[in-house]
């Protein structure tokens, strides 16, 4: 049961920063932080005692496997991830060239 | 950098490559697959025009061949699935090849082929990220 | 197993602590890292290894992607003095994490303890993926053939996430 607790500490702490920063840069890194421990959540749900890895070998007679629904959904939310701290990072970029700072309050106040 | 640094990224990416064509074809036997592969595949070339410096002409050639590449596949994809609805029993995203021997590499019937065209589809858009970056530098510095 | 998961989960929340208060943006990106690769090793132990191949690439690429960003701008973090917005933000955080904390609470009384997890769905799936699909993969059976859904729409977002980058970053247009 800790586990699940530490998970959700991992989340609040991705939660407080997106909130409190002013850097752009240190929003995303929240924002992927958040992913992150929503990933090892839902893996960790999934797990059983003495499974072993969902890949049909042959070998081992009447196996229990883990649950492979939770990695399927997962290893597609990871590549999503990818795509989008890319794009958060290019918006980044293109507005540090036009306001010359990546805090957020300042490019509010410019407007230009 | 230095003349050390390209020749030794340019044998280790050969690799790389090879590694990922090699997890993307065994994406239904072993661990990983089309996104895994993928992934990987665009590591290579990434690793490829970090060595080598970059040039923004001769980039955005590569540019238009990976936005290519990318729209193709996730069109042979939807094509495939489309598929399905005319050949078997009328389900999108059936398998309607004979699915074979299982463990075997020609087997699974469709799922090999998803595979493949899901590796060029990830390969060619993290390319087309990267390469957008690389020239939005280049043309800032002129 | 329990034990080990925990010091990896203690490690990564450090880690992530110390990339929201870190000086240089450079090593921000690196303490963020930290939680990624620590994520790579939890996947392994959880007998996920196709997560773990994914997740050590996807994680490297998403670093190299940051420092170019990182290189090319500024490295320094703002000067940030505690104002009355300030505080009024972190105030705001607390309340949200407090809601947040009352409803978890809630949820986990009705989650089965760590290990003893009862496949429902997934039990047809693992039964009937070798007879239907023929593939050795668990996983990649089921993300093409009963979740094709799924994988379409994934492959769409990442060609829209693609085709934003490329109209964001585009300054001349393309002949």
């Amino acid at each position: 049961m800790i586990v699940y607790i530490l998970c959700f500490i991992l989340f609040l702490v991705g939660l407080y920063g997106l909130i409190t920063r002013r850097n752009l840069i240190k929003i995303v890194i929240s924002l992927s932080i958040m992913e992150f421990s929503i990933f090892i959540l839902l893996v960790l749900i999934g797990y059983i005692d003495g499974g072993i890895a969902p890949i049909i070998t042959g070998l081992e007679s009447n196996p229990t496997y883990v649950d492979p629904l939770p990695q399927a959904m997962v290893l597609t939310a990871i590549v999503i991830g990818l795509a989008t701290t890319a794009m958060l990072m290019a918006i980044a970029i293109r507005l540090y060239r036009k306001y010359r700072t990546f805090d957020i309050r300042e490019i509010k106040n410019l407007k230009g | 950098m230095s003349i050390i640094v390209k020749k030794v990224a340019q044998l280790i990416a050969g690799l790389i490559f090879l590694y990922g064509i090699y997890i993307i074809v065994h994406g239904h036997l072993t661990p990983g697959g089309g996104f895994a592969g993928g992934a990987l595949i665009a590591g290579a070339y990434i690793l490829v025009i970090l060595a080598n410096g970059s040039d923004a002409i001769k980039l955005k050639k590569e540019e238009v061949g990976s936005s290519l590449s990318e729209s193709v596949s996730i069109l042979v994809v939807l094509m495939m699935a489309v598929a399905g609805f005319f050949i078997g029993a009328k389900v999108f995203f059936n398998n309607y090849l004979p699915t074979g021997k299982m463990g075997e590499l020609i087997s699974a019937g469709a799922i090999p082929l998803y595979n493949i065209f899901i590796g060029i589809e990830v390969a060619a858009a993290l390319l087309t990220i990267f390469l957008a970056l690389i020239i939005y530098k280049e043309e800032i510095e002129e | 197993m329990e034990l080990t998961l925990s010091i990896l989960l203690g490690f990564m929340i450090i880690g992530a602590i110390f990339a929201l208060h870190a000086k240089d943006l450079l090593s921000a990106i690196i303490a963020a890292g930290i939680v990624g690769y620590s994520l790579v090793i939890c996947f392994l132990l959880l007998k996920a290894p196709d997560l773990a191949i994914v997740q050590i690439v996807v994680e490297t690429i998403t670093l190299i992607i940051m420092v170019a960003v990182i290189l090319d701008s500024t490295r320094e973090e703002l000067k940030v003095k505690i104002d009355r917005r300030q505080i009024i933000n972190i105030s705001l955080a607390l309340v949200f994490m407090l809601v947040l904390v009352f409803f978890f609470i809630q949820a986990i009384s009705n989650l089965n303890p760590f290990g003893e997890h009862t496949l429902r769905m997934a039990s047809a799936y693992v039964g009937e993926t070798a007879a239907k699909t023929g593939s050795a993969n668990l996983v990649t059976g089921i993300l093409f053939d009963f979740r094709g859904y799924d994988t379409l729409g994934e492959a769409t977002i990442l060609f829209t996430a693609a085709l934003g980058v490329l109209t964001i970053l585009r300054i001349k247009g393309r002949k």
